[in-house]
């Protein structure tokens, strides 16, 4: 394996071939990154509308998980790229697809964000779900509302236990942003193809590309074992290691 | 993983194809098709008319007719009458992965002989002449490359159009927003669709996908030739035999005249599948190419002569 013609001057825009894998890494971080937190903060609202007793919050919720995680994350991608500027209104789908900033970038952050989403949801949804039946009772019985016992014991102790399948989702969210080079977006992967189009280098420039997908993951990993150590509750979960 | 194993393989196809051929033997993709009993094609699905799909989903088109020859060739060449042939669809992104990979023995697409790809593999005579130009919206009033000044433009991954009109973006400063896509069909809808303001292709390919337009009149193709695109049949490098063979089945075809009927069959007369006619003559550079067939490739300044 050569590395060398990461040194070379690229075919365009001025730089090496190395510039084009670090242009590449950036979209993909920031395509991942933008993506979770649409997932988790609109994940986070559809799991507790789920698991609420009240008809109007948890059947819209269920009905958005079941739509959502059913369709393949590639529709999804072209369905907010393809199909989305032709349904709104002309002015507005037109603004869409040539005045607004980056469509491409937009496209694959709303389509990973709200397909993450869906999973997301399922997994708070257990986490609340896990805590036993007496702990709620007993927080209402000493007086607090619904709304108190969500805020004070399910969601504190449901976030908790659901950090490891969570870990997962952040983790999976980094390689689905691969997805995102179907609708023009040049991160890693994408870059990784060009690259080796132009130098023919393929071996080594997507053996680099699996390297840093590793290293991005093994990074999120670190950071959720931080995460997870620090807002462990002593005697409850998390305490075995 | 699937490019991975491919590269795998093609070094592997490289290393049997480095070895030495021993007296009369076969070596080669020659062995290789007697070996199997099958010869692979690498067609495309969206070059009108030199390789695509009719309504049955069957590839066809002048490339894929003049390949017809040449499997004609190896069947005498070979004495096997029941060679078997088997199509394999490929895109401009994966044409020389396969073809090395061993995937496919000739590509009969659209493919630019270039100086540049001369260093992976190889090519037959040249057997149509074309160039860069661009597709753009007959409202946008775009008259030629320089009025794409921070533009849009959308280009398939992998062509040589690509590096032309990236090198032109570079060398005027036109600030150009570049957005790649896969294959021809996708790149014509994000300017059908008012994402992108052009596409720079290969001006014969521009009128194809122009005739099989909804709305054929709404588009305008503009512009000098950016780059010069001598197209010819792929093949794998280091493979004398199996070049003579192709070289020798497209020559003859020239030399009989027989190309003529094919050419028009595919550029002057209406075509599948919606029964256009391209009504496009048979330019002076192709006319010279078949008086003296050769496989002189692209510069790498995108000109026939850097």
């Amino acid at each position: 394996m050569d590395f060398s013609f990461l040194s070379q001057p690229a075919f365009s825009g001025g730089g090496t071939y190395l510039d084009w894998v670090i242009t590449g890494i950036k979209w993909t971080v920031l395509v991942s990154l933008c993506a979770w937190v649409i997932a988790f903060s609109v994940g986070s609202v559809l799991g507790v509308m789920r698991t609420t007793k009240v008809w109007w919050l948890n059947g819209p919720a269920t009905a958005y998980v079941e739509l959502f995680r059913n369709i393949p994350l590639l529709v999804h991608m072209f369905i907010w790229y393809f199909v989305m500027p032709e349904m709104v209104p002309k002015v507005l789908g037109a603004w869409m697809k040539q005045g607004m900033p980056m469509p491409e970038f937009w496209s694959a952050v709303f389509a990973l964000g709200f397909y993450t989403a869906s999973r997301v949801a399922e997994q708070v949804r257990s986490g609340i779900q896990s805590i036993p039946r007496g702990q709620t009772n007993a927080a209402l019985a000493t007086g607090l509302t619904m709304p108190q016992v969500y805020r004070h014991l399910l969601l504190p102790m449901g976030y908790r236990i659901v950090i490891p399948p969570l870990t997962s989702e952040f983790l999976t969210i980094f390689k689905n942003s691969s997805v995102a080079l179907t609708i023009g977006v040049l991160e890693l992967t994408a870059q990784a193809r060009t690259i080796s189009e132009y130098t023919f280098r393929t071996f080594e420039i997507f053996t680099l590309a699996t390297v840093v997908y590793v290293l991005i993951t093994m990074a999120v990993v670190v950071v959720m074992q931080l995460v997870e150590r620090r807002v462990r509750v002593p005697g409850y979960i998390g305490t075995g290691r | 993983m699937k490019r991975i194993s491919t590269l795998m393989l093609s070094l592997a196809a490289a290393s049997v194809l480095s070895m030495p051929a021993v007296g009369q033997e076969l070596a080669g993709t020659l062995k290789k098709i007697t070996d199997t009993g099958v010869m692979k094609i690498g067609h495309r699905d969206a070059s009108v008319p030199f390789s695509y799909l009719d309504d049955q989903q069957k590839p066809i088109g002048y490339g894929v007719d003049i390949c017809l020859k040449i499997v004609d060739k190896v069947k005498a060449e070979l004495k096997m009458p029941n060679l078997k042939v088997e199509f394999v669809p490929v895109t401009s992104q994966t044409r020389i992965p396969i073809l090395m990979g061993g995937n496919i023995d000739v590509e009969c697409g659209s493919t630019t002989n270039s100086v540049e790809r001369q260093k992976q593999v190889d090519f037959a005579p040249t057997y149509f002449v074309t160039g860069t130009k661009i597709i753009v919206k007959k409202s946008s009033g775009i008259k030629g490359y320089d009025d794409l000044k921070g533009k849009t433009v959308v280009f398939t991954q992998g062509t040589t159009n690509e590096r032309a009109i990236k090198a032109y973006n570079d060398e005027k400063k036109l600030g150009i927003n570049f957005l790649p896509s896969k294959d021809h069909a996708e790149s014509f809808l994000a300017v059908q669709t008012d994402r992108a303001a052009a596409f720079p292709m290969d001006d014969i390919l521009l009128y194809g996908l122009k005739a099989g337009a909804k709305n054929p009149d709404e588009f305008v193709i503009v512009g000098e030739f950016l780059s010069d695109d001598p197209y010819a049949i792929m093949m794998r490098r280091d493979d004398p035999a199996f070049k003579k063979v192709v070289t020798d089945a497209v020559s003859a075809l020239y030399k009989s005249g027989d190309i003529n009927k094919i050419y028009t069959k595919w550029f002057e007369s209406k075509i599948p599948p919606k029964g256009i006619n391209l009504s496009f003559p048979m330019s002076d550079g192709l006319k010279e190419a078949v008086k003296s067939p050769n496989n002189t490739g692209v510069g790498a300044c995108g000109k026939m002569k850097c």
